[in-house]
């Protein structure tokens, strides 16, 4: 479990306001920063980050460490309060609740995430800036179904690729160890 | 709950990635939410695009935060009423989730999948239908956006009329199956339409086939007698 899932538990567990501070001073200010990259207005971005951090205190029991890394988790919280207040627009979810928690996260599941959510950073950070951009632009924007097509087709590729072979060398290590 | 459905037809990475990424309208997304509901495959695929929103966003410089900004949240957070159980309730996105619901069983059960019920439309017997001629019945959903989402239930053995497609299409099989000129279309399959294709689907005979489908925009109908009831059904 990495340093901001475990203040994640601290939120939830005890309600943590040092915890949540933590929080807030490393993701407030990125999440600020990307919604004024993929086009909100200052006003916009403060109002969508100010809600999602709040939604970040309130359900943070909801966070299960197992099934994704905090950033993950935090960035669809980000991403349905822009749908709900920019695009104005509901968000319907799949049936069974992606994050439901479990009492006790499963301690090997929660290391894997951990593993593969830095693998997957370290490969977005390895690609080149331009196609990094072109990724990013992807998000939240309001696009058509041939520009979606166009825009994610290679990235998705890439992060689809990226994410098997992160998983094949972690397998791969796992398994030389034994 | 039964075991997921057999699923041969599965949605575009595209749109999944649009719909993780938050960019596809809410129709699309509602048929997607459905199929997910029956799909680990793809939700394999929208976990990938979210993990990925993640990195990209601990990779995003930071845009500095007004001096007392950690203060005033921490007043408002203080200001919250301290109940996360109440809060979810009153979270419109979680309070409109209704309870799992156990996929169809029988061959009667019309139970459709949890995201339709936010729609009025938790089974096909809560469903306001209006029809529009020859035995097929249509409900057209709440969803804010360009693109429109509508029930459609077609009578076993029935033909729809050939058309083609101006933009995207997608239609999910609840109930029933039907076949055109892709393939054959059965319970939790999607059938994606864009400008290439033309196409007539045939309700299979035996049991009455209801699917979920979203437009974009209007269809595009070869015969005289849609093409003049289009106005009125709008599809
Ligand atoms: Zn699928
Ligand atoms: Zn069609």
């Amino acid at each position: 479990m990495d340093a901001y899932a475990r203040a994640l538990r601290r939120v939830a567990l005890h309600r943590d306001e040092a915890a949540f501070a933590e929080l807030f001073q490393y993701f407030a200010p990125r999440i600020r920063a990307w919604l004024i990259k993929t086009g909100c207005a200052a006003a916009q971005a403060d109002e969508v980050m100010q809600d999602a951090m709040t939604l970040v205190w309130r359900k943070a029991r909801l966070y299960d460490p197992a099934r994704a890394g905090a950033a993950t988790w935090i960035f669809t919280i980000v991403r349905n309060r822009h749908i709900d207040l920019i695009r104005k627009q509901r968000r319907p979810e799949p049936e069974d609740l992606p994050w439901a928690a479990s009492e006790s996260p499963d301690p090997e599941a929660t290391v894997a995430v951990t593993q593969d959510s830095a693998a997957l950073r370290a490969a977005i950070a390895r690609l080149p800036q331009r196609q990094r951009d072109v990724i990013a632009r992807a998000y939240f924007a309001d696009l058509s179904h041939s520009e979606i097509a166009e825009v994610m087709n290679l990235p998705l590729g890439t992060i689809k690729s990226r994410i098997r072979l992160g998983l094949e060398r972690l397998r791969h290590e796992l398994s030389a160890r034994q | 709950m039964t075991d997921l459905p057999l699923i041969r037809h599965h949605i575009p990475d595209t749109v999944l990635a649009a719909y993780a990424a938050g960019s596809l309208d809410e129709a699309f997304a509602l048929v997607v939410a459905c199929h997910l509901s029956l799909c680990d495959t793809c939700r394999a695929t929208v976990a990938a695009v979210e993990a990925t929103g993640g990195a990209l966003l601990e990779d995003t410089t930071p845009a500095p935060l007004p001096p007392g900004a950690l203060d005033a949240m921490l007043a408002r957070l203080r200001a919250e009423p301290d109940d996360a159980v109440d809060d979810m309730l009153e979270d419109p996105a979680l309070a409109a989730k209704p309870a799992p619901i156990a996929l169809p069983a029988s061959p009667t059960d019309t139970a459709f999948p949890a995201p339709l019920g936010a729609y009025a439309a938790a089974s096909a017997e809560t469903v306001r239908w209006r029809s529009v001629g020859g035995g097929v019945r249509q409900a057209v959903l709440p969803c804010a956006g360009r693109a429109k989402a509508r029930l459609l239930y077609i009578p076993a053995g029935t033909e729809m009329p050939d058309h083609s497609h101006r933009g995207m299409e997608m239609t999910m099989v609840l109930q029933g199956a039907f076949s055109d000129e892709v393939d054959r279309f059965t319970f939790g399959d999607v059938e994606m339409g864009d400008e290439d294709l033309h196409h007539t689907p045939v309700a299979e005979a035996g049991r009455d086939c209801i699917c979920l489908a979203a437009t974009d925009a209007p269809l595009r109908f070869r015969g005289w007698l849609p093409r003049l009831a289009q106005p009125f059904i709008g599809i």
